[in-house]
């Protein structure tokens, strides 16, 4: 109550501070939300409910691009089914490995820039088709990860041979990726004041107990962050699929993103595909809103928020 | 007794690390020996080093489709990608100064809103932006990505330059103010000369963020003597019925060189830009 009737009074005092030239500087961010973001959300929603393809006229059709997709669309759970595989896999190791790795690196080793540097390489070509191909040609039936195999005697794995092993070879690539969460948590990591784990150490609390009781909730911000947005990247991730499996082989990777791009952009069913990708949105969205609903019971706040409001 | 057992436990740390390192830049190291052996080589033996260096697999990569080459391909993923990054320092730039600096009307439910679209998925736009720029006559024109940097489309940058001028103390303005300084020479003259970090850091990784891109080049870009390089290696890869790998290898090496440059120019930039975000001072 205290706090409301302060902040009221606080408002009222902003009230006559007002310097609306703020609005010029932020104009262009302005415009582009406008046309470029809140525009397109909704002409999206607009046309899910048509049957709007490139070029041709636009029919409502009501709420039968949903129905199709739930009803008649043969891919459609398989590639729902493949995506929560990926993510829930993928997302989860990626940052485990990226946290295990930031904790080895914050003891005061020499060459923790070396490393660091090593590490975080391949993150920033993420995503960069380069790295597909590469990725293509090292797992390929007798490539150099065969090869390597072969040399301590084991037989050659077919890795994009079954649907399961495909997509086990796409969450490797990811996980080769955890570079930028790794420094995210090197960041996070630095920020824990040296009296807190030296005060549990004085206490006689163990390295592992270190860890469990004040390293990782003064982590919770980070990991945070880093859970939500690694899991909305992954939800759309397109071009390793595209790339290195074509989806394939049996549609065993065929991620959501790339059913998405398929629908619009091979078959131009742009009224189906915006259905698709507002499904792809409320899961988003819902999957945010569960992280920031249950993230007061599990995440640690010294002040404000992750997201600095 | 403890001392021999940290010592031990720093030198497996270490071992720990290097085995790591190894794994984790091996494909890379291979990726470079690769494009210099024989299609033979590439697939036959497991060396690491090729027999004998030869440079045929780039001369043969880079005549692309034959009627452009890769030469022409960097020079479109330049003409695209220097620009958008341009416009996106201006933009987060002038958005993120007006954010961290006013207090103007509807300020706290506008920048709820710029930090909501960084959680705004982009497969969600990807289609009806499509249909617009469509309409505008915009597609197969590097204007689909100049526009939207222009216009601060890349929450990320704007919200990482926000952060940073709110960490600039706010005692330099009022010194300016007081010689006289307005909102615009404050910015340019004073706070600016301050943020070249954050600058170097929003440019860099929005330069290898643009140069990789693959999902909207491919979307918007149709013409290939418009191709950036990640539609000619596409291409590249997909007309042959069997991948001649060696000269493909060669090429998305080539494609990758720009981002390795930059990223050990301007190594501490990333590192301290990609730590800023995310995470508040």
């Amino acid at each position: 109550m205290t706090k409301r009737s302060k902040s009221t009074t606080l408002v009222k005092k902003r009230k006559r501070n007002y310097d609306n030239k703020g609005l010029l500087f932020i104009a262009p961010w302005l415009l582009g939300f406008l046309a470029l973001q809140l525009y397109p959300m909704l002409s999206s929603l607009y046309y899910s409910f048509t049957d709007y393809s490139m070029g041709t006229d636009i029919n409502w059709v009501g709420i039968k691009n949903y129905i199709d997709i739930f009803t008649r669309d043969p891919y459609f759970f398989q590639s729902v089914k493949v995506t929560l595989i990926y993510v829930v896999v993928a997302v989860p190791l990626k940052l485990a490995f990226a946290l295990f790795i930031a904790v080895i690196l914050n003891q005061k080793l020499k060459g923790i820039n070396f490393f660091r540097a090593a590490f975080y390489i391949p993150s920033i070509l993420a995503g960069s088709i380069s790295i597909a191909i590469l990725w293509k040609a090292l797992f390929i039936k007798d490539g150099f990860i065969n090869n390597l195999l072969g040399n301590v005697g084991i037989d050659p794995i077919s890795w994009y041979g079954t649907p399961g092993m495909a997509l086990f070879t796409i969450c490797i690539l990811t996980m080769w990726q955890f570079g930028s969460s790794m420094i995210l948590f090197l960041a996070g990591l630095q920020q824990i004041p040296y009296n807190l784990t030296e005060a549990a150490q004085i206490d006689g609390a163990g390295k592992v107990r270190i860890f469990f009781k004040v390293t990782l909730p003064m982590l919770t911000p980070t990991i945070f962050f880093n859970v939500i947005m690694q899991t909305i990247n992954a939800f759309q991730e397109y071009t390793s699929a595209a790339i290195i499996t074509h989806g394939g082989p049996v549609y065993g990777t065929y991620l959501y993103g790339l059913k998405l791009y398929e629908e619009a952009f091979s078959n131009w069913r742009m009224g189906y595909a915006c259905a698709l990708s507002w499904i792809l949105f409320i899961v988003i969205l819902l999957f945010t809103i569960i992280m920031f609903a249950t993230s007061k019971k599990w995440v640690y706040y010294e002040d404000g928020g992750v997201f600095d409001v | 007794m403890s001392r021999k057992k940290s010592k031990l436990g720093v030198f497996g740390r270490y071992v720990f690390l290097v085995i790591v390192g190894i794994v984790t830049l091996l494909p890379l190291v291979w990726l470079f020996f690769a494009t210099f052996k024989t299609n033979t080589e590439i697939f036959g033996s497991n060396s690491l080093l090729p027999s004998h260096f030869s440079f045929d697999s780039y001369i043969k990569g880079w005549q692309g489709s034959g009627q452009f080459t890769y030469g022409r391909f960097l020079l479109n993923s330049f003409l695209l990608t220097v620009p958008t990054v341009l416009f996106t320092i201006v933009s987060a730039i002038s958005v993120g100064y007006g954010f961290a600096r006013f207090n103007f009307r509807g300020k706290k439910v506008l920048k709820i809103l710029l930090i909501s679209t960084l959680m705004l998925p982009n497969a969600i736009l990807i289609v009806p932006r499509y249909i617009l720029f469509t309409e505008l006559g915009w597609n197969n024109t590097y204007l689909t990505f100049y526009i939207p940097a222009l216009l601060g489309c890349y929450p990320f940058f704007t919200y990482q330059m926000m952060q940073y001028f709110r960490g600039l103390p706010k005692e330099l303005d009022e010194a300016a103010r007081i010689d006289g300084c307005n909102s615009f020479s404050l910015l340019t003259k004073i706070l600016l000369p301050l943020c070249k970090p954050a600058v170097c850091a929003v440019g860099l990784l929005q330069f290898i963020w643009i140069w990789n891109d693959y999902f909207n080049v491919n979307i918007y870009i149709n013409s290939v003597s418009k191709y950036p390089v990640a539609l000619g290696l596409r291409m590249s890869l997909d007309s042959q019925a069997a991948i001649d790998w060696s000269p493909i290898l060669a090429m998305s090496l080539t494609a990758i060189i720009p981002c390795v440059v930059l990223f050990f120019a301007g190594q501490r930039y990333f590192v301290e830009g990609i730590a800023s975000t995310g995470i508040k001072d």
